[in-house]
């Protein structure tokens, strides 16, 4: 027996889950699958988590809309969602006298694009905005805003889920087929056949639209390094702290941005890639991005780094070429009834509120009309922070439930209860990776050597989960290669 | 929120605070409260069971559950009171404790406190090790945990980078355990562990040492698939063309600790940048008066043995400081000098006996040891070799710094 939907969603990043979330609010069976774990494993997880005003994207273009059209709606939507956003700020700052052309460049685009607030500040002001940050002349956005990118995606995935989609996580698309009703695919974890298909597969989506015979498109693979830093060097910045780039290279410069968690990121570079799987930091970028993070805030030194990461972007562009590359946001005309997202790098995670939209309009169109699912529930609760609370509360939720007393994770103050909210996850997703981008432990200062043995412990309690399934971040990264019997 | 007035607190139940806690009641402090974070009072003893602690102490070679039980028997015998699977959350300068545990909050008033919250491990992160982010890559200890707490296998094939003690005992303990350690790695030209665990944990078991090298990638996408290996020149930098790849599934790292000072920063104390731990007088007392150091948490030990004595020395003065006794400034500054990484304590009165903890940058032998002031070597001694892996301590007379007004500590040729 193959599974139908009317409407079956390739990809679990942050598109793809606002997507099928969006769909749930109408009368629609909507599958999303996924081949990792869990959700946000790629793009969607591995950047800046920015939400941008729109002022570096070309006006009148796919992408400048709905960068704006995103932002406005992001802090209701991260609200109904319980996703931590902040309003920081963002300073784009000229060091150099060549580079105050720049500010004022942006500060058009921006402008035409309809960004709001945008105003250029003195060397006074940006000391005012950021005491640390050495400028002579800058740009500021206050409207620019801080999210968490996981958080985010996860609360979609999950919020589809309540709402009625079937969210496959480890399924591999490996073959679609068109019928004459819609389309059959292949994965290997079952088959389905959906009347719609979205292709929101990231950096496989030109691999998932050749699977229909679409061969338009090629996804050139480019990577961005980062470094995490303390969270005790936090308060050096404000908001974010951007470059004007470097005029050879793509990308927004190698910049500052605090996390909503209280970390500093640095990053990112801009490498292309020949295949877009190789998640790994080089020598060279890291040292490049500390040198350089380093001219802008003296105050860091290595030792603040807690982890280096790698996020790619899937550009439509090959390296060197100068022509701007749009989102590809369409229902293909040779393969009706498949809708194509390709290319959706930045500001694709600010966009997603406003591509989720369109998208369900493209399906709307296709069916030629949809009904509204009346049980629709928007909300997902915000996840509860122990660390973040006063003493009052932290005590009246340790009276509630123990569970609470019990410190798991000790560098980011992570309670046994909270750990056992993020392993009861409506995905049963169950990888270390799935526990610690829900309650953010093992994401601190020691990186969970103190931490991972207690919450496999609390795995084994709950679930009695056998030791080759403790993995990282799906099969194939077990950690462990067998236990001795009679060992408690 | 359930509050509690005690007369000394001890911020960790390991090895450093069950010393200051026997010693600050032997010392006459009435009500002495043991907090730990774990399930069971030892710390990270508990899962040291190999042996070699105690030979200072007891002189005899003990595995780290048996020297630990010596201590929670004391603890019992003088029915000191502690709390389990409580972690404190603050520390005031008022010397207010926030602690959360099953219980409810609880808010501990103490009169005097000590700091025995012990170190962490330096992870990948914080030595930019590049290549991929597979599973595979532990901590010495985090691996040790797994292993001899928890009995999970963590690999079959095992490459350690770091030759400190944790990583040499490491190798055995895998060795033992059925799997295949390939190669020690050691940024350094010489290892940083002790050398009786450099012979009874590499050379024992014919593991290949490789020093003055590094891993300077590491592969696999989901697990480790294998790792490259370089020299380094002696400014530490890879050496170009002396890459080597090993299959392996497993990267163990004993790459340093990090004493854990979060809430001593986070308290408004100063803490030394070398050491990483508080800075202290000749009373172990850190820049709060009434807040006291020691163990791990003060700088990093070789020995347990020097743990306990430490903790000792510091109950017996957070019992003192509770009990209102004449409290001593100190006056004499104390400094690192050439060769020399760290002294403790950095404060001293002059006025009393005391007890220098220090370590060298390098190894080196027949060495002289200075402590000078304006030029004058107001002591000295001699040390046929010293090596950055163990501690050296200097038993400084009462008197002997009379008139001292900042000492620094240096290492010269003694020939």
């Amino acid at each position: 027996m193959e599974t139908r939907f009317d409407v079956a969603v390739i990809g679990g990043g942050v598109v793809g889950c606002a997507i099928a979330r969006e769909l749930t609010k109408y009368k629609l069976t909507v599958a999303l699958l996924e081949k990792e774990c869990d959700v946000a494993l790629g793009t969607s997880g591995r950047n800046s988590g920015v939400s941008h005003a729109g002022f570096y994207v070309p006006t009148g273009t796919l992408k400048a809309k709905l960068n704006i059209e995103g932002h406005e709606m992001m802090p209701a939507f991260c609200k109904e969602l319980g996703v931590p956003y902040l309003p920081v700020g963002k300073i784009v700052t000229a060091k150099e006298e060549d580079e105050r052309e720049y500010l004022y460049k942006l500060k058009g685009i921006g402008e035409k694009n309809g960004c709001k607030k945008l105003r250029i500040i003195d060397e006074k002001e940006i000391k005012k905005l950021e005491p640390n940050i050495k400028g002579i002349e800058a740009l500021h956005s206050p409207t620019t805003s801080i999210l968490d990118p996981f958080l985010l995606t996860i609360a979609l995935a999950e919020n589809a889920h309540r709402n009625g989609a079937c969210v496959r996580l480890n399924t591999l698309v490996q073959e679609i087929e068109q019928k004459k009703d819609g389309f059959r695919i292949v994965s290997n974890n079952g088959n389905y056949t959906s009347g719609i298909v979205i292709n929101s597969a990231g950096l496989y989506s030109d691999k998932i639209a050749a699977m229909v015979g679409i061969n338009d498109y090629k996804i050139f693979p480019c990577r961005g390094e980062y470094h995490i830093l303390d969270k005790n060097k936090r308060n050096l910045i404000n908001g974010a702290v951007y470059p004007v780039p470097p005029k050879e290279l793509g990308g927004l410069g190698i910049h500052l941005t605090p996390t909503t968690d209280g970390n500093i990121m640095l990053g990112p570079s801009a490498e292309y890639l020949p295949e877009p799987d190789d998640y790994g930091n080089t020598s060279e970028v890291m040292d490049k991005l500390f040198m350089e993070s380093f001219e802008f805030l003296p105050k860091i030194s290595r030792k603040d780094i807690i982890k280096s990461f790698s996020g790619i972007r899937p550009k439509l562009i090959p390296s060197g070429s100068k022509a701007p590359a749009d989102f590809v946001m369409e229902e293909s005309r040779k393969v009706p009834g498949f809708i194509n997202l390709i290319g959706i790098e930045s500001p694709g995670l600010t966009g997603a509120p406003a591509i989720a939209k369109r998208v369900s309009a493209m399906v709307k169109e296709i069916r030629g009309g949809l009904a509204e699912n009346g049980a629709f529930d928007p909300v997902e609760k915000s996840k509860i922070r122990f660390a973040e609370l006063s003493h009052r509360e932290k005590s009246e939720l340790i009276n509630k439930d123990p569970n609470y007393g019990l410190v798991i994770c000790r560098c980011q103050t992570v309670t046994k209860k909270e750990v056992i909210d993020a392993l009861n996850n409506p995905l049963s997703a169950r990888s270390i990776y799935s526990v610690s981008k829900r309650c953010r432990a093992t994401l601190g200062r020691c990186q969970g050597g103190f931490c991972t043995p207690k919450i496999i412990e609390i795995m084994e309690e709950l679930y009695h989960t056998k030791t080759s399934d403790i993995n990282y971040a799906g099969k194939g990264s077990e950690l462990f290669t067998g236990k001795k019997e009679g060992v408690e | 929120m359930i509050t509690k007035t005690v007369d000394v607190a001890i911020v960790g139940g390991g090895p450093a605070g069950l010393s200051a806690a026997i010693s600050a009641k032997k010392n006459g402090a009435g009500n002495v409260l043991i907090i730990e974070r774990g399930e069971n009072l030892g710390g990270i003893l508990n899962q040291c069971i190999h042996e070699g602690f105690g030979i200072e102490t007891f002189g005899e070679a003990l595995s780290g559950p048996e020297y630990m039980q010596r201590f929670i028997d004391q603890v019992e015998e003088n029915k000191i009171p502690y709390l389990l699977n409580s972690m404190v959350l603050e520390i005031t300068r008022e010397r207010k404790l926030l602690v959360a545990s099953r219980e409810g909050l609880i808010e501990i008033n103490a009169k005097a406190v000590v700091l025995c919250m012990g170190c962490r491990e330096r992870t990948r992160g914080q030595i930019c090790t590049p290549g991929t982010r597979p599973a595979g890559v532990y901590t010495a200890g985090a691996a040790q945990n797994f292993i001899n707490l928890k009995g999970y296998r963590i690999g079959e094939k095992v490459v350690i980078l770091g030759s400190g003690d944790i990583g040499l005992i490491m190798a055995r303990r895998l060795t033992v355990e059925g799997a295949k350690v390939l190669a020690v790695v050691e940024l350094m030209p010489y290892s940083s562990g002790l050398p009786r665990n450099m012979v009874q944990c590499l050379h024992d078991y014919d593991i290949p040492l490789y020093l003055s090298h590094t891993v300077t990638e590491i592969h696999g996408k989901k697990r480790v698939e294998a790792v490259t290996l370089a020299q380094v020149d002696e400014r530490f930098k890879p050496i170009p063309g002396t890459e080597k790849k090993i299959d392996c599934d497993t990267l163990l790292l004993s790459v340093g600790l990090i004493p854990e000072n979060e809430l001593t920063r986070n308290a408004g104390i100063a803490v030394d940048e070398i050491t990483g731990g508080a800075i202290i007088d000749e009373r172990m007392q850190t820049s709060i008066p009434g807040i006291f150091a020691c163990g791990n948490v003060l700088h990093v030990h070789d020995v347990v043995d020097y743990v306990s004595m430490e903790g000792d020395k510091a109950g017996k003065d957070a019992a003192e400081y509770s009990l209102g006794k004449a409290k001593m400034e100190g006056a004499i500054r104390v400094k690192p000098g050439p060769g020399v990484r760290y002294v403790l304590p950095q404060l001293l009165s002059g006025e009393e006996d005391v007890l220098l903890s220090m370590r060298v940058i390098s190894p080196a032998r027949n060495v002289k040891i200075s402590l000078i002031d304006k030029g004058r070597a107001a002591k000295t001694i001699m040390k046929p070799r010293v090596n950055p892996a163990e501690m050296i301590q200097i038993k400084v007379k009462k008197g002997e710094l009379a008139g001292c007004k900042e000492i620094t500590v240096t290492l010269q040729n003694g020939k």
